[in-house]
């Protein structure tokens, strides 16, 4: 008997959830990752069948912004259901178990559910040297690699585990390398973010757990149904960008009447992000709804592309950081200075030049 | 009276669609610089007004993307042309596989740049490095269409955008595409401005029409290097025909 795995309705059951409330969590499963009404009896079946998925989440170089999203979920019953069903077996920062004990946890979770756990990184991993960062004396590198070996799939959590985020900005100095740089060979999800959307971390972990498999991926390995649209595309100020309405500064009229913030430095444009759907915080806002431009968070490299309240990125290494218009300007008005010289040079030689070419005319 | 060179004969050098070509194209990147600097830095309207009443930056775009798709199926034509041309239309001007061609951008260097040599160089079409700098146009050109269409893919319904959405995760992302194809803007300007003003010099130094050949098509020649030329051509047909009945 110990050894059988419950099954997350059995979970729900001896934790008294009625039947009734089960299938309303299954109904918000189901809507959460998007299937139509005829699919929720896949879900609930899944549910009904499927043991308790094991989970190994580990933080690495990271600020926990992410577990902090997670907890912050829109739909508590699910993410109740998540920490107390699928089992977190081991989270340095959320467990209640610490030290030796807290090792102990993985290294038990890892021997009994080989090939079967999932695996959540938080952080991005330190390359130039492994020492940066280490956790019960092993270094991020090892731990990765090891826990990896025995997962069925790999979760990246936000830019840090999918992209590197800030720690791998310019000039990097930990040479931080995401997770999907440094495994190969498992089925990998980036899910992106600084932090990523609390139900769409819940979304990603219910399809997994839903249907066995990993959610479609784009090319940069972020799931489709979470990551297919552009905030731009997503965004109610877009018809202030189409009538070509937009904030000039933030204390003017215009920020207060909600023009688009384009101009303001708004990556909406090229960010791919549920925040004009979900939202945040129990969909009650996201930044451009407040006023705020997108940093395109969910973009690798984002950190590099500011300053965040200007359009376009500035570029280093000409001594002084500038735009590419700074710049362009700057060889445009040069190259007219060339011109100028050029054409004055060409009329002083210009007897040599045209005579040469008149060698066999005849001049009257 | 003034005259001068009387040995001279007309040589039809840019056939009408290479100046069909050129004339769409620069009208093209022009109307592509002028309303990718607008999309790029839209005017500020700070009076009250509502979203609903005009639609005035997504016209603005909507002329950007008609002028990208003329822009890129002429580029595409014009790549065309490159094999089905004249000997100064042919895609082998372009690309310095021989060491004449080598050769010959040195002496353009020499005389036009460094200004040590005073006499031009004899090429009727482009001269070669004149061509080599048409190989870096060409090629930005298609950055500039693989970055424009790739962004514009997720603004699209159809599918020819599509083909290019790609090539954007590769680049790491719209936000880099966007700053290339923002940069890359500069790149034509700068090509304009000197391109122009080395058509007003040729034409000054030479004396062969070069200015009014990309409207007409023909530059006067001094006969001697004319006859060279088609002594080369005829051999060249030779050859090939040699090689044929290999
Ligand atoms: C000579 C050629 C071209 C020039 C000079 C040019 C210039 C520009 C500039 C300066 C921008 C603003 C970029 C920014 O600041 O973010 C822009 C945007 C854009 N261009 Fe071009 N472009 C050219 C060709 C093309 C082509 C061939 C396409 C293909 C469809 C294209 C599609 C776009 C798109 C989709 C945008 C973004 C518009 C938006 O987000 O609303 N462009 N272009
Ligand atoms: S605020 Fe940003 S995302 Fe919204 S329409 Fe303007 S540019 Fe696009
Ligand atoms: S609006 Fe942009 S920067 Fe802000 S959370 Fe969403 S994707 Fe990230």
């Amino acid at each position: 008997m110990k050894n059988k795995r419950l099954t997350i309705y059995e979970e729900c059951q001896q934790k008294g959830i009625s039947r009734r409330e089960f299938l309303k969590i299954c109904t918000t499963v189901a809507a959460l990752i998007g299937v139509e009404s005829s699919g929720i009896a896949q879900v609930v079946n899944a549910l009904e069948t499927k043991p308790r998925l094991p989970i190994i989440w580990l933080h690495l170089q990271e600020c926990t912004c992410c577990s902090e999203s997670f907890i912050r979920a829109y739909h508590p019953t699910v993410g109740n259901l998540l920490f107390d069903s699928i089992s977190l077996d081991y989270t340095d920062t959320l467990m209640a178990a610490s030290g030796e004990q807290a090792e102990a946890c993985k290294e038990d979770t890892m021997q009994k559910y080989w090939g079967e756990y999932l695996l959540l990184i938080e952080g991005s991993i330190p390359t130039k040297d492994e020492a940066y960062c280490c956790i019960a004396g092993q270094s991020a590198k090892q731990i990765v690699e090891k826990c990896a070996a025995g997962a069925k799939a790999i979760i990246a959590w936000g830019n840090c585990a999918s992209a590197g985020c800030v720690q791998a900005a310019n000039p990097n100095p930990t040479g931080a390398k995401p997770a999907h740089k440094l495994i190969q060979g498992k089925p990998l999800i980036n899910v992106q973010g600084c932090p990523p959307i609390a139900d769409v971390m819940i979304g990603v972990i219910v399809y997994i757990l839903t249907y066995d498999r990993i959610p479609q991926l784009d090319a940069l390995g972020r799931p489709k149904m979470f990551y297919n649209r552009r905030v731009h595309d997503t965004c109610y100020r877009r018809a202030n960008f189409d009538a070509g309405l937009f904030v000039e500064s933030f204390d003017d009229e215009n920020a207060k009447r909600g023009y688009c913030l384009y101009k303001v430095g708004c990556k909406g444009p090229s960010t791919y992000n549920s925040c004009g759907i979900i939202r945040w915080n129990e969909s009650t806002s996201y930044p451009i709804q407040s006023g705020h431009p997108c940093l395109g968070c969910s973009e690798e490299g984002f950190w590099d592309k500011g300053p965040f309240y200007k359009r376009l990125p500035d570029i280093h290494g000409f001594g002084i950081e500038a735009t590419a218009d700074q710049i362009g300007l700057a060889v445009g008005t040069a190259t007219i200075g060339g011109i100028a010289i050029h054409a004055v040079a060409t009329n002083v030689r210009k007897k040599k030049l045209i005579e040469n070419n008149e060698e066999e005319g005849d001049i009257l | 009276m003034k005259t001068r060179k009387k040995r001279l004969v007309e040589i039809y050098v840019w056939e009408l669609p290479v100046r069909f070509f050129h004339w769409l194209n620069a009208l093209c990147i022009l109307i592509l610089c002028i309303t990718g600097f607008i999309i790029a830095d839209p005017p500020a309207i700070m009076t009250e007004t509502e979203a609903n009443f005009s639609y005035w930056f997504g016209i603005i775009r909507f002329i950007h993307f008609v002028a990208a798709f003329i822009f890129f199926f002429n580029f595409i034509f014009r790549l065309y042309w490159g094999f089905a041309g004249n000997r100064y239309a042919r895609w082998n001007n372009f690309v310095p596989l021989k060491k004449a061609q080598w050769k010959e951008i040195w002496e353009v260097i020499k005389v036009d740049v460094l200004m040590i040599k005073n006499k031009p160089v004899d090429s009727i079409g482009h001269n070669a490095l004149a061509c080599i700098i048409y190989l870096g146009v060409f090629c930005a050109f298609l950055l500039q269409s693989i970055t424009g269409f790739g962004l514009y893919a997720k603004m699209s319904e159809s599918i020819f955008p599509k083909l290019f959405a790609w090539t954007i995760p590769l680049m790491g992302g719209g936000l880099v595409a966007r700053e290339i194809h923002h940069s890359l803007m500069w790149f034509f300007i700068l090509f304009a401005l000197i391109h122009v003003y080395l058509v007003f010099y040729h034409d000054y130094i030479e004396q062969r029409g070069e200015a009014s050949s990309i409207i007409g098509g023909w530059k006067f020649i001094e006969e001697e290097i004319a006859e060279r030329e088609e002594v080369e051509e005829k051999a060249e047909i030779i050859t090939q025909a040699a090689r044929k009945d290999e």
